[in-house]
């Protein structure tokens, strides 16, 4: 007989997530992690993390500028790394003691060691405590990413870092250099950047935030940050690293002309793979692609029956988020329910400053399915909040079915569009147009109003913007 | 015991038609005879009733096209069912027919729905009159988006009537069926709305006329003075015995009937290379109905005399508006008469009742200057107006049938002598 209903491999957004919505579900789960504290990748090197020290190197950068703000001694303030990184680590240490707390509500019990699948219906997690075999009616594996190393470059955790290093760091770097301008390029870059290392981003692509983005959108990021002080060598092809004689230097190729960066640190953050070391997949007979990602049907089912896998470890984009959704759908399907998860309306955001935020088509992804367009666009110089605050960096785009006037997507460069997106989105789930955007309150003043605006641009109606 | 409720069979010729209202809700009780459904075919707008009481279970919506015997609905002989008055129905019992019957359950959550509907698609609404209820639903949980709304507007995709909701104190008084569903445009300049069978009916029939026809008309012109003369001096005594005025129209059937005789040419019609000579007098008489025009049949015009024909006349009148003429009563004419002179038309060429020979128009009456034994006299003047199928009717028989009703409308007697 089976201990349980459900094992699930992976405590990061998609595996705690998956256990605690079977748990309510009256579900019997476990949930296996390899690492001293839960939460996954989001949780202790990822999301969260990174946003602490986003946090905290704004607040250092707003004071910095606050003398127009009234604040008096503001140019000689100084920083403590290190108690921004305790800081960080508090933050991280409170969250996981929460999904701990969470896990426990809902009789979700927690096995530690590394999770190995055997065969459907059995786990076997090894730890230094002994080896304990689970027997289970269902697997779900939730085993997350790694971040992807240059085989001409492997991290040495020294000069060549990952991002799991970027978030850690004791001291400034005098000169960083980050490979790729996705998320986690532009947003670690950012961090150290605020605290005054000379930041070069090296992308291989012709623009920043990866191809989510329309050119308009990445093109206003990138000169928000360019204010700010981050250097972009765009289409650019990184060949490897060098000893130099004052250090390291990152060299790349553009045209075929050579190309040298020195840099004390080198980030290197050109995407994340899927993560089955240890899973013992080969041995079980699991299927994978060939990006190593398990091959998953419509119902998250792999080619073994009853096991299950999402997230970071499937097709989809590697984010929190979609793992959470398609945790919640697992759960509830094993639980005789109909989970759905919406891949149309998945946000993206980075979370820079100004933050860039997208979800559903971009208008060149539109106009390549050959759906004809209506785009609204505002500038957030024209929205009162934003020049109260002090935020007029960016603007708001809104991409509408030329017929329907059917929402296809969002994109925003703005303070605060991690948060605006969601408007988007609740809208965009609903299958709700730009006219039912334009005709929904948004209080005043707010920086979202200027997501209301771009509404109205789509049939040339904006109010506060000509 | 589950009864089905079928579309009933209407004639040889009709095989299904649109359910265009129900006149109840799933859940109430029904009494054998109650009218249920109002339904329209090609030809005629007819009910549908109940053949025992009990309680209803509605399967099909009001807007569906129907087939004859199609089953529409399932009455639980015997269960008591909801007054109609009574607020939310209970669900309705499972009708134990060997067809699973829908759940009504569906039908009101929908309506529940669309009052939660976004802004865009109120506004659409409340500007061009389209009731979102009727319009397939493509977002989450198959609510009506904005997109779906412009789709139904221009015409890209379907529109279900949607029945009244019934007004709370409106206790036993049946919901008013559905009318069309008018779309005004986006700038409201124009409209749109799905013609009604019967009206594509018409419209078929008017153009087969025209182009399967070698259809003229001839016209006449005839002094009322005698008829109006007549009707003043009996009418009152006409309108005692028989509780029906005395109108032109009986005046008019006759003289046709003799003129019929007089002239066989004008009661014959084609089939084929076949001439059909008809020996039977029933005469059509357009009445105008909200729903378009119909030409019910006075049966054997001959055999009635004037009160009989008058109250065929009213009789049909009444029930045309009230949309309870029956089909067989629309069947079988041999000639028609058309009067738009109740609408104050001085002159028209009426199109042929297909597949009839002939069809005469009345007019307006008015009085004119006409000249009698060298004098100019002001007499109350009608033009008159006969189409006719050129192919079977010689123009002297047209003429000739024209003029021969004319003596019999300024000399009454005639029609007494048939002379």
């Amino acid at each position: 007989m089976s201990q349980f209903d459900l094992v699930v491999i992976g405590s990061g957004p998609g595996g705690y997530v998956a256990a605690i919505k079977a748990g309510q579900l009256g579900l019997k789960v476990a949930l296996v992690e390899k690492d001293n504290s839960l939460g996954g990748t989001c949780l202790n090197v990822g999301c969260i993390p990174s946003k602490a020290l986003l946090h905290s190197t704004e607040v250092y950068q707003h004071a910095v500028h606050g003398k127009k703000h009234g604040l008096v001694g503001a140019e000689k303030l100084t920083f403590d790394v290190a108690a921004m990184l305790a800081n960080k680590d508090k933050v991280v240490a409170q969250l996981n003691m929460g999904v701990g707390a969470l896990l426990k509500k809902r009789n979700v019990e927690v096995v530690r060691g590394l999770g190995r699948l055997v065969k459907s219906g059995q786990v076997l997690v090894r730890s230094t405590a002994g080896d304990r075999t689970l027997e289970t009616k269902n697997i779900l594996i939730a085993t997350g990413s790694v971040p992807v190393e240059l085989p001409f470059m492997k991290f040495d955790g020294e000069t060549v870092i990952s991002s799991d290093h970027g978030i850690s760091l004791k001291a400034v770097p005098e000169k960083m250099v980050v490979v790729g301008a996705g998320a986690i390029g532009l947003e670690l870059g950012s961090v150290w950047a605020r605290l005054g290392s000379q930041v070069t981003v090296v992308e291989m692509l012709p623009g920043i935030g990866g191809p989510a983005y329309d050119t308009d959108v990445a093109k206003a990021a990138q000169n928000a940050f360019e204010k700010q002080g981050l250097k972009f060598e765009l289409g650019a092809k990184v060949t490897g690293v060098k000893k130099t004689a004052a250090g390291s230097a990152l060299t790349a190729e553009r045209d075929g002309k050579s190309l040298e960066f020195p840099a004390d640190k080198i980030l290197v953050a050109v995407g994340r793979k899927a993560n089955t070391t240890g899973l013992g997949a080969q041995e079980a007979g699991l299927k994978l692609d060939e990006r190593g990602r398990i091959v998953i049907d419509a119902h998250y089912q792999t080619n073994l029956p009853g096991v299950y896998a999402i997230g970071d470890v499937v097709t989809g984009p590697m984010l929190a988020h979609k793992a959470e959704e398609e945790g919640v759908a697992v759960a509830e399907n094993l639980a005789g329910k109909k989970g759905h998860v919406n891949y149309g309306v998945i946000p993206g955001v980075i979370y820079t400053d100004p933050e860039v935020a997208c979800v559903g088509l971009s208008e060149a992804e539109a106009k390549a399915k050959n759906i004809e367009v209506a785009i609204g666009k505002f500038q957030l110089a024209g929205n009162g909040r934003a020049i109260a605050s002090d935020c007029t960096s960016g603007f708001v785009k809104v991409i509408a079915c030329a017929k329907t006037d059917k929402l296809l997507g969002v994109q925003m460069v703005a303070k605060g569009a991690s948060e605006m997106i969601a408007a988007a989105c609740a809208h965009m789930e609903y299958g709700g147009s730009a006219e039912d955007v334009a005709r929904t309150c948004f209080a005043h003043p707010t920086v979202s109003e200027s997501f209301k605006e771009a509404a109205m641009a789509v049939s040339k109606s904006s109010i506060h913007s000509l | 015991m589950a009864v089905e409720v079928k579309i009933p069979p209407m004639g040889e010729s009709i095989t299904g038609g649109l359910l265009a209202a129900w006149l109840v809700k799933s859940g109430d009780a029904v009494r054998k005879g109650q009218p249920l459904f109002s339904y329209e075919t090609d030809k005629v707008t007819s009910e549908g009733t109940a053949e025992v009481d009990g309680q209803i279970t509605l399967v099909v919506n009001a807007g569906t096209d129907v087939v004859v015997g199609q089953v529409v609905a399932s009455i639980e002989a015997g269960a008591a069912g909801n007054a109609p008055s009574a607020a939310p129905a209970p669900a309705a019992k499972p009708a134990a027919s060997s067809a699973p019957a829908p759940k009504a359950a569906p039908v009101a959550a929908k309506s529940g729905a669309a009052a939660e509907i976004s802004p865009a698609v109120r506004r659409l609404s409340e500007e061009t009159g389209l009731d979102p209820a009727g319009v397939e639903g493509t977002g989450k949980a198959g609510r009506v988006t904005k997109g779906d709304m412009l789709a139904a507007l221009s015409g890209q995709a379907p529109i279900r009537a949607v029945a009244p909701a019934a007004a709370p104190a409106a206790a036993s008084a049946p919901a008013a069926p559905a009318a069309a569903v008018v779309i005004p445009s986006r700038d409201g300049r124009t409209s749109r709305k799905r013609m009604s069978p019967l009206r594509r009916k018409i419209a078929e029939r008017l153009v087969q006329a025209k182009s399967e026809t070698a259809m003229l008309t001839t016209f006449n012109e005839v002094n009322m003075a005698p008829v109006m003369e007549l009707r003043k001096r009996h009418g009152e005594e006409f309108l005692k015995k028989y509780g029906i005025k005395l109108g032109f129209m009986s005046f008019f059937v006759k003289a046709a009937v003799q003129a019929m005789k007089e002239v066989p040419a004008i009661n014959a019609q084609l089939d084929g290379e076949d001439i059909i000579e008809n020996h039977f007098y029933d005469i059509g008489v357009a009445v105008g109905t909200d729903k378009g025009l119909m030409v019910p049949v006075v049966r054997d015009c001959d055999q009635l005399n004037f009160a009989g024909i008058e109250k065929a006349i009213g009789d049909f009148g009444k029930r045309a508006r009230d949309g309870k003429i029956q089909l067989p009563e629309l069947q079988g004419g041999v000639f028609t008469i058309s009067n738009g002179g109740i609408y104050g038309s001085m002159l028209s060429t009426p199109i042929l009742n297909h597949p009839q020979a002939a069809i005469m128009g009345l007019h307006n009456i008015v009085e004119r200057p006409v000249a009698e034994n060298g004098q100019v006299v002001i007499r109350p003047i009608m033009y008159l107006a006969l189409s006719y199928d050129h192919r079977l009717i010689d123009g002297k028989e047209a003429v000739t049938f024209l003029v021969k009703v004319r003596q019999y409308i300024e000399d009454p007697q005639r029609l007494l002598f048939g002379v």
